[in-house]
């Protein structure tokens, strides 16, 4: 019992340390691929929030992040502001745009909520190309540079803070009710866990988790434009969760590491073309969901033999009307 | 269930209230005809895709986003058989035949193997897996350039009454309709077809009076992908689309919003939203001035969005009664 409560602490305490160590040995372009790592470890924490925990599939958390980057370019390209201090402006237009998809959410389920989040994540880069003289339009806008290290660090302090929080949010009374509502919509309104308030609230807070992934986002890329937030990078957001794990916090930083470093590691080993990058990374999907179908956390525990436990990670009522 | 009888008579109105608002339109307005027309071809190219999307959503309840992908893919290997040097219409023959093998052979190789063991989540994880790695393949062999489709009737003009008519968009809707047409045949009036309906509706049951589930699973994602060429090949002819790998990403959209407009289980609920996507969108993009074409996309989604909300469960699907 005391092994399998040390072990995460200490896990969490290494990991840590080697991402804050892991800078002094990187170069400075290998240290913004890390902080792309670290935007993707917070996207997913996002989506894991939603549909790992609150089990509400979305396949748009790419348009959430739409959200926060054209916060962050708007602010520090028309208005001047600092690059760090257009996060908190994201949170709040990424949490508003969060409660508005969320409320889909409260009349359908399953397979419905999938779609309309997907067309969500179409949608928003259409419009971002149709007000050119707000967005840059196709053209996009540019975004103050920064060195390797400084996106390095922001990436991984805002990684930090999502996780600790998410980890409180999760382990208290509204984790509690998100799981509830997950589990059984029924059950859950019986006891009196408020349907309407629970989904949109957790939509609402992966939305603006989704939005300030997106500042930093468009912060390493250097540049927003409408092809930044294209459906790829919502699909790829999905892909990592459910690679990593859904509903397990500790699955993250693997689902993070899976999408930007397997198509980067391929192209540069040199092995094969960058053209057949997305052929071999749509096959490993493949592969991950035909042999591991509940992701990385679940190897890992089986692997720590963290007790005879049930699986934790829940099966989205995809299809099935709740219940 | 009382909620649902008081109710039926609202969707059959509107549908003929649409069709009479369409047809006054039309006789005051040639150019209103000439959108409604072209508007009808398109929502017949959404139609194929989606009915392919109900032919799997009923058999598995797994949405395929891969079905823009492999529409994609089929019609770069007609566009190949052509500039081989084979005639539009043998290319259009064996890109069929092709499609039906792709479909049915993805299914077996990418699904199959997910299917058995995962939820329905990993099954549509797979399923976008295949759409990247489909999409990629396509850009892997033929690369990303664009590449026109020679178009399969010459240009030609039908003029009735003032009113111009491309044959194109004419032939798309005929071609669209009739491919899901054949498909109704072969699933009312075929031993197969009923044995494929019966796997959909109770697998358990269908096994056991000796009928092969997972193989009609597969014949549905190779009949899926028949279609899905159709669509491609009409999409590909039209001069607003043009062949490259992401072709269908926006189709497959439009064919999403059709066929959760008709609730997700009906074909025939599949088509009219289908054709009523394509109409009302293109009367939007030419009347209503400040609806760009980049906005159409988005106004789909409201569409489907404002109906889902009204209807749940989309213009012809089931009002289901749920157990606790």
């Amino acid at each position: 019992m005391s092994r399998r409560r040390l072990l995460g602490p200490i896990v969490a305490v290494v990991t840590a340390v080697v991402i804050a160590l892991l800078p002094l040995t990187l170069s400075n372009y290998h240290r913004s691929t890390g902080a792309a790592v670290g935007v993707f470890f917070v996207a997913i924490l996002a989506l894991n929030i939603v549909t790992g925990y609150t089990g509400q599939i979305s396949i748009g958390h790419g348009a959430f992040m739409a959200v926060g980057g054209y916060t962050t370019a708007i602010l520090t390209h028309d208005h001047g502001w600092n690059s760090i201090a257009t996060m908190p402006a994201a949170i709040v237009f990424g949490f508003i745009a969060g409660m508005i998809v969320g409320l889909p959410a409260l009349r359908f389920s399953g397979v419905y909520l999938a779609l309309t989040t997907f067309a969500v994540a179409l949608a928003v880069p259409q419009i971002a190309k149709n007000y050119p003289d707000f967005t840059g339009g196709t053209e996009g806008l540019p975004l103050p540079t920064h060195s390797g290290l400084w996106l390095y660090t922001t990436a991984w302090v805002v990684a930090g803070i999502s996780f600790v929080f998410a980890w409180l949010l999760l382990r208290g009374r509204t984790g509690r009710a998100f799981r509830a509502v997950r589990d059984s919509e029924i059950a859950a309104a019986s006891s009196g866990v408020s349907l309407p308030v629970h989904k949109t609230v957790s939509f609402g807070i992966s939305a603006a988790m989704a939005a300030v992934a997106g500042s930093v986002y468009v912060l390493v890329n250097n540049f927003v434009s409408p092809d930044v937030f294209a459906l790829q990078l919502s699909l790829f957001i999905l892909i990592g969760a459910v690679v990593g794990g859904l509903g397990s916090l500790w699955g993250v930083l693997v689902g993070a590491a899976f999408i930007e470093l397997l198509p980067l590691g391929l192209t540069s080993s040199g092995f094969v073309s960058s053209q057949l990058v997305p052929v071999i990374f749509g096959a490993v999907v493949i592969a991950v969901m035909a042999l591991v179908p509940l992701g990385a956390a679940d190897l890992l525990r089986r692997a720590l033999q963290f007790g005879p436990q049930k699986s934790q990670s829940p099966e989205v009522p995809l299809g099935t009307e709740g219940t | 269930m009382t909620a649902r009888r008081s109710t039926a008579w609202i969707v059959p109105t509107l549908l003929l209230a649409g069709c009479a608002a369409l047809l006054i339109g039309s006789l005051r307005s040639s150019l209103f005809a000439q959108q409604t027309i072209s508007g009808l071809a398109n929502g017949g190219i959404y139609a194929s895709l989606a009915v392919a999307l109900v032919l799997i959503y009923r058999a598995t309840e797994v949405i395929n986003f891969a079905q823009g992908a492999i529409a994609t893919f089929t019609t770069y290997v007609a566009w190949q058989l052509i500039d081989w040097g084979l005639a539009y219409w043998p290319a259009f023959i064996c890109t069929l035949a092709f499609a039906f093998a792709f479909g049915f052979a993805l299914e077996l190789v990418a699904i199959r193997p997910v299917e058995r063991r995962g939820s329905q989540l990993t099954v549509v994880i797979a399923s976008i897996g295949l759409l990247i790695l489909v999409e990629g393949a396509v850009g892997y062999i033929w690369g990303n350039d664009i590449r026109f489709m020679p178009a399969p009737f010459p240009a030609h003009i039908y003029r009735i009454g003032g009113v111009a008519f491309s044959r194109q968009d004419i032939a798309t809707i005929a071609i669209s309709i009739a491919s899901v047409g054949v498909l109704w045949l072969l699933f009312r009036f075929t031993k197969l077809g009923l044995a494929m309906r019966a796997a959909a509706v109770r697998p358990e049951a269908a096994r056991l009076v000796g009928i092969r589930v997972s193989w009609m699973l597969s014949l549905g994602w190779g009949l899926a992908a028949v279609l899905g060429a159709v669509a491609g090949m009409m999409a590909a002819a039209s001069p607003s689309v043009l062949l490259q790998p992401s072709m269908m990403d926006g189709i497959l959209i439009y064919a999403f919003a059709a066929a959760v407009l008709g609730g997700l289980e009906s074909a025939l609920g599949a088509v009219i939203g289908a054709l009523a996507i394509g109409v009302t969108l293109n009367l939007l993009g030419s009347y209503v001035s400040w609806i760009t074409p980049q906005l159409l996309l988005p106004a789909a989604f409201v569409l489907m969005l404002v109906v889902l909300l009204v209807k749940p469960s989309g213009l012809f699907g089931r009002t289901t009664a749920r157990r606790v």
